[in-house]
């Protein structure tokens, strides 16, 4: 009786499932028919096909700029955590600070700082829009890296004392592998963000992806199809590295 | 070994895990046995011998010499001591082989072919030789503490510092882990041991020391304080714990 009732649930379950599925597919199709036809736009691919050369250059110069900027982010952080944890007042606040200020700005904002105030002399636009980038993530790195110091439990620290390691002998041997399992997940999805923000980039005119696919659109004001393919592109790199940080906290969650 | 305790006191925080310990012995001691009640201070007291911390008053003197206050001096000190803690000893992402060699390389100064000579003559005498390549979470708990125990006695240390070895492992796995403490006493090594396998303590102790709420309450060479308690205190204790 019991396994009947189960059994008969269990379909009612797959048959509602089914039903909301088809609701929301129709629900989507009919939302973007509504948008298009609303246009009465006639589209035209062979225009992109035309302008293939500039927008794949420009997706690589994406590719380029978040490689790069990860790295100097990556070290930036560690820096920063480092003078976190330095014990010296004064550095310790200098970080802090530097933290909260990058995270409570919006990146857009500090780009426009960055590159009219700040580096306001400087000709290379590339270099202050990778530079931007980079002290963004490195501020949301920091917080990662912090989690996971903290999170190399109190007894390893111990036996990492008993056994007669230096301070910086046990960061070095025990600490940072440890925590650096722990955080790649955080690095990868950050990688992600900074692929995304990197579009942002397009506001001091660095001929990245958004930026290309911007004066294609604007050499017509007719380019949508550009939109489209902008879309496509940035999920083309942020996919494999988001199945990355799944591949990676599943492997890292149970070792250890 | 030689152990004198003047007056300590260690505070954490509003607790006061020690409230003025004071202890000295005459005659030679080869392994000191801590017992006494969870919470007690014993876990504090031999993170103190070990050089771990330092006490906020009072002084510690291990073989005639008073420990230092500060880190520096501290860090010196532990690197002649040996230490298993109850559990977690282990780094989890080296090797059992890792565990033992990296500190004999880093922190004494072998090179890597003596560190691993000296590692795998100390696995393979506790049968953990064809276990080398594992990482900890492969070996049981009894495995890890024994490897525990190569990698803290590999740099022949003065004294070995042992806090509940055995409280996270089953009876069985006690018993190997045990085996392997009072071989190592009876071959020289100078314990000092905070347990709750009374009747191990009783094997193995030279001298015990009964902690209760921060203080000694008792203490009496060799089974002493087994045999005849005068604390009601440890009476209480000692008849709660073998009661079963």
């Amino acid at each position: 009786m019991s396994l009947r009732a189960a059994s008969n649930s269990s379909k009612t379950r797959w048959f509602l499932n089914v039903a909301a599925a088809l609701l929301l597919l129709a629900a989507v199709v009919a939302f973007f028919w509504f948008a298009f036809t609303s246009l009465s736009y006639t589209w035209n691919w062979e225009r992109l096909w035309d302008y293939r050369k500039p927008l794949f250059r420009g997706w690589l110069f994406t590719i380029f700029i978040s490689t790069v900027a990860l790295v100097a982010s990556v070290a930036l952080g560690i820096l920063l955590v480092l003078g976190q944890r330095s014990g010296i007042l004064a550095l310790i606040g200098l970080c802090r600070g530097y933290v909260e200020l990058i995270r409570g700005t919006p990146l857009l904002v500090q780009i426009l700082i960055m590159n009219y105030v700040i580096f306001a002399e400087s000709r290379n636009s590339t270099l202050v829009g990778i530079i931007a980038l980079s002290c963004f993530s490195a501020a949301y790195l920091a917080e990662i890296f912090r989690g996971g110091i903290d999170s190399v439990a109190r007894t390893q620290i111990d036996a990492a004392r008993a056994v007669g390691f230096t301070g910086p002998q046990i960061y070095r041997f025990v600490i940072f592998p440890q925590a650096m399992r722990r955080v790649l997940p955080g690095i990868a999805g950050e990688l992600v963000n900074l692929i995304k923000n990197s579009s942002l980039l397009m506001v001091i005119s660095i001929g990245e992806f958004t930026k290309e696919t911007y004066d294609f659109f604007s050499s017509t004001y007719k380019g949508f199809e550009g939109f489209i393919l902008l879309g496509f592109g940035y999920l083309l790199l942020t996919l494999p590295v988001t199945y990355l940080t799944y591949y990676l906290e599943k492997k890292f969650r149970y070792e250890s | 070994m030689k152990v004198e305790l003047s007056d300590i006191i260690r505070r954490y925080g509003e607790a006061q895990a020690l409230r003025g310990v004071t202890f000295s012995h005459a005659a030679e001691i080869r392994a000191l046995v801590l017992i006494g009640p969870s919470g007690g201070g014993k876990s504090t007291l031999l993170r103190l011998l070990g050089g771990l911390e330092a006490p906020d008053g009072g002084t510690v003197r291990v073989n005639g010499r008073e420990l230092p206050a500060h880190e520096h001096g501290l860090h010196a000190y532990r690197r002649m001591n040996g230490f298993l803690f109850q559990s977690f000893n282990l780094f989890p992402h080296y090797s059992a082989l890792r565990n033992i060699t990296l500190p004999l390389e880093v922190v004494h100064g072998m090179t890597p072919e003596e560190a691993q000579e000296k590692a795998e003559s100390g696995l393979r005498r506790f049968g953990l030789y064809e276990h080398r390549e594992k990482r900890p979470f492969e070996l049981s708990g009894g495995q890890q503490q024994r490897v525990g125990l190569v990698r803290a006695i590999s740099s022949k240390p003065a004294l070995l510092l042992l806090d509940e070895p055995t409280s996270a492992l089953d009876p069985e796995m006690t018993a190997e882990v045990l085996d392997v403490i009072k071989e190592l006493n009876e071959e020289g090594q100078d314990i000092i041991l905070s347990t709750h396998e009374m009747g191990f303590a009783r094997a193995v102790a030279d001298h015990v020391l009964f902690l209760a709420e921060g203080k000694i309450v008792e203490q009496a060479p060799g089974s002493g304080v087994f045999d005849n308690p005068q604390s009601e205190q440890a009476q209480r204790f000692l008849s709660r714990v073998m009661q079963y």
